[in-house]
């Protein structure tokens, strides 16, 4: 499949006592994977996180939003239980599935100085759209 | 807010009167300024709560509410089961039975002023805190099935603790009705090795002092001198807490046309009470209730052994253990008749007031302590629940001060560096892995605990005791 030419981008948006992410990208998948750099922006900065180590992800969801939610709660699983962080992903979105990969190294807390665990992606701002030919995903994460 | 949009019930209550699909009013708690500050999203959550089946009185609205994700952070909603009653995952969080303790030292400040650093960077080697930190514990299956079921009891019987630090924990230190066969293996994997760590964001263990004794009687009878110096742990049920909630909150949204409810709001989740899906999130949130008791009782085990390298007269006890983020089955007097219900509390504290039969005797004519955390720059209280305070908002309380800024205003306006220093001037010690993590807990991005405390005080939710000031404050 050609992949589809478009600026891709995320960003934190305000919620009082937690955090607003959000993707944006030319595809639907894309848009899920500048979120899930949205949600490692909350923890660190991306650039002190070498995408060295690979770990795979398959969820489904009967909608885009709530897979949204299923992606990035299985990264925070995954993040939680290897205790890594990852600054790099790519997303395949078939139907109501979705198979990832994402690229990380093991915490270090010196080099990485955390602010703040994610404990949940929540359906709370939860939103994906399409709009003038682009995909937009967000949602709060609970910290 | 708005004030025009509510009535004034009494100096220190309001109310929105239901309309639409609203079945009960919105009760609101706080002098006129911390209700005009609160943000519109807390009436517009609060009104979603009360369109819920079988919600009994009103949705309570606690004077630190702030917006929240379904249910507003500082609010209170009973649940009739033979109503149609609801049980939400939304209502209870993702940081199940997030709370807080207090453990009374008998050392008075003066004997700690000295070696302030020292305490502070043994506390910060020894207490598991911050991504990526790992409990000293790693459970088995077979251990975890037993720590979901008996809690603190469980810590306490693996040697973590004293058998008289249970009977001050709610519940005795293990609430019954807990299913570790509803906890999903995702969720037991995450806590295999999280046992007996803080987590980070606006958990803490901070060493405080007495600073201030409101009601000497009750203060007494709590063991709070003015001058000594006491410590306080805020944190929850760690990544199990937080993979339940993400399991149910899916599970019940999926579910929900099924038992034919219409949710206002996906963060709402919900399900009846007497339904499969609302059996088994009960049978998991009360293991994560145990989970977050079993805990604290970990870390309590940790800081004894700390404090006892450094102060070996030291004699830590436990004054109490307060959750903030749960939903309990509890019988209230509701128009003069005993109704059971399912009362929802998140960011807010139960409060039962004297003569409440489950409190231990020494405290049974003082009334429950309530424990409201501030933040490392301010103060925390420690108050008592009244009998008056069963009657007004089915015995509940604030939680803490609430925020009043987002966390990235709070970077915006502030560098971790000049938090720390700030506080460092005023004597106050802070260990944190981030620096942008100072910055998002810095004591201005909080509303006035003083102020939220006051008027929990004259709505009578709960009475003051006691103010502790902060001395050190690790954070994950």
């Amino acid at each position: 499949m050609a992949e589809i030419e478009g600026v891709s981008s995320w960003e934190h948006f305000p919620h009082r006592a937690d955090m607003g992410i959000r993707g944006t990208g030319p595809s639907l998948h894309a848009a899920f994977e500048q979120t899930a750099l949205a949600m490692t922006a909350v923890i660190t900065s991306l650039d002190t996180v070498e995408a060295g180590q690979k770990v795979d992800i398959a969820c489904s969801a009967p909608d885009d939003e709530l897979l949204l939610v299923d992606w990035l709660n299985a990264l925070l699983y995954e993040m939680d239980t290897r205790r890594m962080l990852f600054s790099r992903f790519e997303v395949r979105i078939e139907g109501g599935d979705l198979t990832g990969s994402a690229w990380g190294e093991p915490v270090d807390v010196e080099k990485h100085t955390p602010a703040v665990e994610v404990k949940a992606a929540t359906y709370t701002e939860l939103a994906v759209v399409c709009e003038d030919g682009g995909w937009m995903a967000q949602c709060i994460v609970d910290v | 807010m708005e004030l025009k949009k509510l009535k004034k019930c009494s100096e220190y209550q309001w109310m929105a009167e239901p309309y639409g699909k609203m079945r009960v009013p919105v009760r609101f708690y706080g002098d006129r300024r911390l209700i005009e500050e609160m943000d519109e999203k807390v009436l517009e959550q609060a009104s979603n709560v009360t369109m819920l089946p079988g919600i009994v009185g009103a949705c309570h609205v606690m004077p630190d509410a702030h917006w929240g994700y379904g249910f507003p952070i500082g609010g209170v909603a009973a649940f009739d089961p033979d109503k149609g009653g609801i049980i939400s995952a939304g209502g209870v969080g993702f940081d199940i039975s997030c709370g807080v303790r207090t453990i009374t030292t008998g050392l008075a400040a003066e004997e700690i002023q000295g070696r302030k650093g020292d305490i502070a960077s043994l506390l910060a080697r020894k207490i598991p805190a911050g991504v990526g930190s790992m409990g000293k514990l790693s459970l088995s299956p077979g251990q975890m099935d037993d720590m979901l079921t008996a809690g603190a009891r469980w810590a306490v019987e693996q040697g973590y603790g004293h058998k008289e630090d249970l009977d001050h924990i709610e519940e005795h230190g293990a609430i019954a009705g807990a299913k570790p066969k509803c906890v999903s293996d995702h969720a037991k994997i995450r806590q295999k090795k999280q046992v007996g760590t803080l987590g980070s964001g606006n958990h803490y263990l901070e060493i405080q002092r007495v600073s201030e004794v409101f009601n000497e009687k009750i203060a007494q009878t709590y063991g709070l001198v003015k001058g000594q110096i006491v410590i306080t742990i805020h944190c929850g049920s760690r990544g199990l807490g937080h993979q339940i909630g993400t399991d149910f909150l899916k599970r019940m949204v999926i579910s929900a046309p099924k038992y034919n409810l219409e949710i206002p709001d996906r963060e709402l989740a919900c399900a009846p009470i007497d339904s499969s899906v609302g059996r088994d999130y009960l049978g998991a949130m009360r293991c994560g209730m145990n989970c977050a008791l079993a805990n604290r009782q970990v870390l309590t085990h940790l800081l004894r052994q700390a404090f006892s390298e450094l102060f070996p007269r030291a004699e830590l006890k436990l004054l109490y253990d307060v959750s903030h983020n749960t939903c309990k089955e509890e019988t209230h007097r509701i128009n003069g008749k005993p109704r059971r219900l399912f009362v929802h509390r998140k960011g807010a504290t139960r409060a039962f007031g004297p003569g409440y039969e489950k409190l231990p005797p020494e405290y049974k004519d003082a009334g429950q302590p309530v424990i409201i955390g501030g933040t490392m720059g301010t103060a925390s209280y420690i108050l008592a629940g009244t009998k008056e305070s069963m009657d007004i908002a089915l015995g509940s309380a604030c939680h803490g001060a609430g925020r009043s800024m987002s966390r990235r205003a709070a970077t915006k306006k502030w560098r971790g560096a000049d938090v720390m220093h700030s506080l460092a001037a005023r004597g106050i010690i802070i260990k944190s892995p981030s620096l942008r993590g100072i910055a998002e807990e810095a004591p201005e991005a909080y509303k006035d605990v003083t102020a939220v405390v006051e008027a929990t005080h004259q709505a009578k939710l709960s009475q003051k005791v006691a103010k502790l000031t902060p001395i050190v404050c690790i954070k994950g």
